[in-house]
């Protein structure tokens, strides 16, 4: 009885050099470890590479009668031992996205194999609870697909007039956007580098929201400087508000303060300042900006609203965080008046006493819409309604 | 249990990492191990000779530098482990002209070789020269590289100048290590056009030397830890990965004999030897 004999790789005139040793692989991963693999080829140093590339592989090479035989070993495979699936790719699937993922996974990609014995990566938000929002992937898309490029979704060479104090109004509006986008620029920035990036979904929708931040201040500025030289003013009570907010440690108060009091306030600023925008570029830079400031909402709602309904206490937490917040900008100036001055004439439209008066009521509905828009808000989160209301009116002068 | 020292030469920085690793390795079962790094062999050899170290990461010269130093004081060496990737390597010479096609045909010519304390580059290729009737220097010119002398070739820089001269065309052939022709022809240090003209026989590399006055016990225990490493266990793989092994393998030095035949008809380590006869004797009270 013959033995059948061993599997024959031919590699014509191919150097191990020049990408033998790929074919070598393949042919060596279709055979079982302990058992032979013939190798064929008139590449003058074969042999002499052949020995090389398996003696650091763990693979024995003889040569028997005239032939080139190599001897699978097991070194190969040890990667694939004892690798773990990195959970699932695809968020809809049933356990794609785990409670705590390892540490150990690092940087790998949710889904991939990870070989044992890579090093811890310790993020401080690995718990899916903390952030997790199951509509992360869709809002993620509906962010991707809606980035806009300010250089032409916006006019702006188109022709306008504004009397001097209107320009002035604008400008100082704009300088305290900018100041407020750069805030909400900071935020998921710095909470984007320390998420698990097992939660892969959460991590881009932060990095596109800070991306979107990042075009709101370029266009608000180029608004500014569209006509004028310099900007307007920056208070120390804007300032201060918008300190409390850069600084929360905690994911779950930040984003809570940030997204859903701050940006959701936002919401009706910017709508406001389209509504009364006394040009077609001031009109324009507002109602993207706020078109990208509904997606940040929702996704403060979103994965604030999960967190919530895991761990009821949270609550709790949020109102104190609102309360503590208060307190610390209670003997502050609150909202920059020269602002709140730019409001009323752009919804005046000119300094006539009877237009200055629509222009200040106008202004008082905005304040009235943003505390109510906020108390759905929490209440949408789950607060009852006269603790919502409560909240609400607690929120900053300053709107974020 | 004491302390089991070992000594290793600083070829690269990640000379560190290894033996740090073998550290926090030795430690998680019971063996306080701790190293020594030292700038060149030649220091190390006296260290371990002079009672400092207890075990030595030799190269192959350095090993043979050890055992005849020990020898002529009537000691004795020994090689009680090496990697699997220490075991039969080969050098080979390689050259570029249509002309030179074997050995004999680089009669007159230049031949680049690693730094002149290279096992691999430079003593094993030019003994099988001599062997084979071209005597260095004399039938053909040797062209040095010498990079890092005292790390006994262990730094790829000797070999890769040998090639880059090679290509550039200032010499006729160039000696080097098996492994490190696939390296260079693959990222092109090495022409298409060079060819191997020669290849020596199989020889082994590095080891752990121990002398004969060694602690039995912790020798023992450190030699049980090496080999119970398993490039499975995901643990100790990286660690293997960075030394470069897959299996420890039980020392040999018959893969030296061609080292040691190099040395013998060189005379490459009498002054050394007369130097450490004259340090060991004088440390001694
Ligand atoms: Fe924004
Ligand atoms: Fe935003």
């Amino acid at each position: 009885m013959t033995e059948p004999s061993p599997p024959r790789l031919d590699l014509e005139a191919l150097g191990i050099d020049r990408g033998g040793d790929l074919l070598v692989r393949r042919a060596l991963r279709g055979i079982a470890p302990g058992t032979d693999l013939r190798i064929a080829g008139s590449h003058p140093d074969l042999l002499i590479h052949l020995r090389v590339l398996c003696r650091a592989a763990g693979h024995e090479v003889r040569v028997k009668d005239d032939e080139i035989v190599v001897r699978r070993g097991t070194a190969v495979d040890a990667p694939r031992r004892g690798a773990v699936r990195a959970g699932k790719a695809d968020p809809r699937s049933a356990d794609a996205v785990v409670d705590a993922p390892s540490p150990r996974w690092g940087l790998a990609a949710r889904g991939a194999l990870v070989e044992a014995g890579a090093p811890a990566f310790h993020r401080p938000l690995s718990s899916k609870d903390e952030i997790w929002a199951d509509d992360a992937a869709h809002l993620y898309a509906q962010a991707a697909a809606n980035q806009w490029d300010p250089a032409t979704a916006i006019p702006w060479a188109m022709p306008f007039e504004l009397p001097d104090e209107v320009e002035d109004a604008v400008v100082q509006i704009m300088t305290y956007l900018i100041e407020n986008e750069t805030a909400a620029l900071l935020v998921p920035a710095r909470f984007v580098a320390q998420i698990h990036p097992h939660f892969r979904e959460v991590m881009q929708l932060l990095a596109i929201q800070a991306a979107d931040e990042a075009r709101h201040i370029e266009v608000f500025t180029r608004r500014a400087l569209l006509r004028r030289k310099e900007l307007g003013l920056s208070t120390a009570g804007g300032q201060a508000s918008l300190q409390t907010l850069v600084d929360e440690p905690d994911f779950a108060l930040a984003s809570f303060l940030l997204s859903v009091l701050g940006e959701g306030t936002f919401l009706s600023l910017l709508w406001f300042l389209h509504e009364h925008a006394p040009d077609p570029v001031t009109r324009d830079v507002v109602r993207l900006a706020a078109q990208d400031e509904a997606r940040h909402v929702s996704f403060g709602l979103a994965h604030l609203g999960r967190h919530l309904s895991v761990e009821p206490s949270l609550f709790g937490r949020l109102a104190l965080a609102v309360e503590r917040r208060h307190d610390t900008l209670r003997n502050t100036a609150g909202l920059n008046q020269e602002v709140w001055d730019g409001l009323v004439l752009l919804a005046a439209g000119s300094f006539r006493p009877s237009d200055i008066a629509r222009g200040h009521d106008a202004v008082l509905a905005l304040s009235q819409e943003m505390e109510d828009k906020r108390a759905r808000r929490l209440e949408r989160l789950g607060f009852e309604g006269a603790q919502a209301r409560a909240l609400s009116q607690l929120h900053t002068k300053n709107f974020m | 249990m004491s302390t089991i020292l070992l000594g290793a030469v600083a070829y690269d920085p990640k000379v560190v990492t290894i033996w740090d690793g073998f550290r926090v390795f030795f430690a998680k079962h019971g063996l306080d191990f701790d190293y020594v790094l030292f700038s060149n062999y030649e220091r190390q050899v006296l260290a371990h000779l002079s009672g400092h170290v207890h075990v030595a990461w030799n190269s192959p010269l350095a090993w043979l530098q050890t055992e005849r130093a020990a020898k002529a004081c009537g000691r004795r060496a020994e090689a009680i482990a090496m990697r699997d990737t220490d075991c039969d390597l080969t050098s080979v010479v390689v050259a570029r002209s249509e002309t030179i096609r074997t050995l004999a045909d680089l009669r007159g010519k230049r031949v680049a070789v690693g730094a002149k304390d290279s096992p691999q580059a430079t003593l094993i290729p030019l003994e099988y020269f001599a062997a084979a009737g071209l005597v260095p220097g004399r039938d053909f010119e040797v062209v040095y590289n010498d990079v890092l002398v005292g790390k006994h070739g262990d730094h790829i820089g000797g070999e890769r100048d040998a090639a880059r001269a090679l290509a550039a065309g200032t010499v006729d052939a160039a000696c080097l290590l098996d492994a490190n022709h696939l390296a260079f022809s693959r990222d092109g240090t090495l022409p298409a056009s060079s060819r191997t003209v020669a290849q020596t026989r199989p020889y082994d590399h590095c080891n752990f030397t121990v002398l004969d006055d060694a602690p039995r016990d912790l020798i023992g225990r450190f030699r049980e830890l090496l080999f119970s490493m398993h490039y499975d266990d995901a643990e100790v793989r990286p660690l293997m990965d960075l030394e470069g092994l897959k299996a420890w393998r039980n020392g040999r030095t018959e893969g030296y004999a061609d080292l040691a035949a190099s040395i013998d008809r060189f005379g490459t380590i009498v002054p050394f030897l007369e130097h450490a006869a004259s340090e060991i004797s004088s440390a001694r009270p």
